[in-house]
């Protein structure tokens, strides 16, 4: 065993560990740069100027452009949660509570977490793209010379509206999805529309809906903040764009759902 | 010579990227109302000490004090007031594309000059004229020419009537026609606006159109500077290759 172990090749160990220690090293920069430009922008959020118009600007492009999106997939996946629960529970005479796990499914964890990682393919890679253009073809580096903060001018704005708007989607998608598996229920498997209805409510809690919406805020800062820290630290030309903005997608879409477990660990 | 007390001084600039020095202590002191040239091949470290100027980027040692103050060390407050006193020209133009060119010129002045639209408009104007473009806000810097969108980025540059105009390689790329007419609108801008310039490029024929002075980088160092004349005489070898276009003696040149 010994002699087998020696006549190995050491450089192989050595390139494992080589690789090993590059990947860790490579992923605490990247969660370094995401941290360093959320507190960038939250120390610049306090500052003057306020930049209205940008914000409102931002705040049509995060919610009102992604509204259509969210919507259909909002709707389909209530459609969709009250087929799946009513197939189950018909075994067990249960049919009563499909409502009310519809209802709860939505708003403690399908509506925001559907909505995030949605937004984050939709949202996340425009900034990542846009901001890493600016960046190769030194637009940030002109802004930062013109006396403007390029983190109070860009982040600012898009970490801002992306709180804000994806609590605001999630509601919405929270009541289309409600609907969504209100028309299954009483139009392909005729329920009764009002116990339906009273079975939605019977068991939702306060709780329930702004647990899930926390965790879209939160959400909406994960994803706009991951696309601004890989935009603004693009290299390497056009290609370069091409990486952040995928990177920056998978990066969003993997954080949202890892964090989502502690998250809902937290808001139980 | 120049006269007076230095408007910029550069003690020092150390700066090394991943290990690799670029910058290994240059000192330069840049007066009022010059134009400088900086000199230096590809990859000599132009850009980066050009960079450090403005505060783009930060010393790994060394300061660069602009009357009187130490950028490398001033407050976020003080550094952006003191960025106002400045405008910079990048190599492409730098041009947000998303805006027309009369957004392009308005945007450091909706931010910093409190001008109402109409001034606003008088400003835009008066710079696109002073860089000899006319009739152009309504276009896309996409839909600009090389040369113009130069031009157009220095009439942003100017719109907030800085005392310091930086000049990233404004002719890279350009056709010696186009070379000839920037240097014709720098003349022109210092003319008008009495402003110090600081220019980095390797073109010999924009170079001497524009200069008072010229420094010379090689390997991260000033290793020849003075008047034209003076400069068209430095015994330094690397100095007179340059100035003809030849590979210097007993030097290999990694291009």
């Amino acid at each position: 065993m010994v002699a087998a172990t020696e006549s190995r090749d050491p450089g192989l160990v050595f390139r494992w560990l080589d690789s090993i220690g590059r990947s860790s090293v490579e992923l605490l920069e990247e969660l370094g740069r995401f941290f360093y430009v959320l507190t960038q922008a939250f120390l610049w959020t306090l500052r003057r100027p306020f930049d209205f118009a940008e914000w409102l600007r931002q705040m049509v492009r995060v919610g009102y452009d992604s509204m259509p999106v969210v919507l259909l997939t909002a709707m389909f996946t209530g459609m969709v949660m009250a087929l799946q629960t009513y197939r189950g529970f018909e075994r067990f005479h249960a049919e009563g509570y499909v409502g009310s796990v519809v209802a709860l499914s939505l708003t403690r964890e399908l509506a925001p977490v559907l909505t995030g990682l949605i937004v984050a393919g939709r949202v996340g890679s425009a900034i990542a793209a846009e901001l890493g253009t600016m960046r190769v073809t030194e637009q940030i580096d002109a802004l930062y010379a013109m006396a403007v903060e390029p983190v109070q001018y860009l982040v600012v704005p898009r970490v801002g509206a992306s709180i804000l708007m994806l609590p605001i989607l999630t509601l919405v998608a929270d009541g289309v999805g409600v609907l969504g598996g209100w028309f299954v229920s009483v139009g392909l498997f005729h329920a009764n529309p009002v116990q339906y209805w009273h079975s939605t409510f019977q068991y939702l809690e306060v709780n329930d809906l702004t647990s899930g919406l926390i965790k879209a805020a939160f959400f909406g800062m994960i994803l706009a903040g991951t696309g601004c820290a890989k935009g603004f630290y693009t290299t390497g030309g056009a290609e370069g764009v091409g990486r952040s903005t995928t990177a920056a997608v998978v990066m969003a879409s993997l954080s949202i759902l890892l964090s989502d477990f502690f998250l809902t660990k937290i808001l139980f | 010579m120049p006269q007076g007390s230095p408007i910029i001084s550069i003690i020092g600039l150390t700066k090394a990227f991943g290990g690799k020095a670029v910058l290994r202590g240059i000192d330069l002191e840049i007066f009022p109302g010059e134009s400088l040239v900086v000199l230096g091949g590809s990859g000599a470290g132009k850009s980066v000490f050009l960079k450090h100027l403005i505060g783009l980027l930060h010393p790994d040692e060394g300061h660069v004090v602009v009357d009187g103050v130490d950028i490398t060390v001033a407050e976020p407050t003080v550094a952006i007031g003191l960025r106002k006193r400045f405008g910079m020209s990048f190599q492409e133009g730098a041009l947000f594309d998303s805006m027309s060119v009369f957004e392009n010129i308005a945007f450091p002045l909706r931010r910093h000059s409190g001008l109402d639209e109409r001034g606003i408009a008088g400003q835009v104007r008066r710079c696109l004229s002073l860089v000899r473009l006319e009739g152009i806000e309504d276009r896309f810097p996409a839909e600009l020419s090389g040369g113009m969108r130069r031009r157009v980025g220095f009439a942003r540059a100017i719109a907030l009537e800085p005392e310091i105009l930086l000049f990233d390689e404004p002719t890279t790329g350009l056709d010696p026609i186009n070379t000839a007419a920037i240097a014709n609108v720098i003349n022109h801008m210092r003319h008008e606006m009495k402003v110090t310039a600081v220019t980095i490029t390797h073109d010999m024929g924009l170079a001497f159109r524009i200069a008072d002075r010229l420094a010379m980088i090689k390997d991260g160092v000033i290793i020849a500077q003075g008047d034209p004349e003076a400069f068209r005489n430095d015994p330094d070898p690397y100095v007179q290759a340059f100035l003809k276009g030849e590979v210097p003696a007993g030097e290999e040149v990694v291009t």
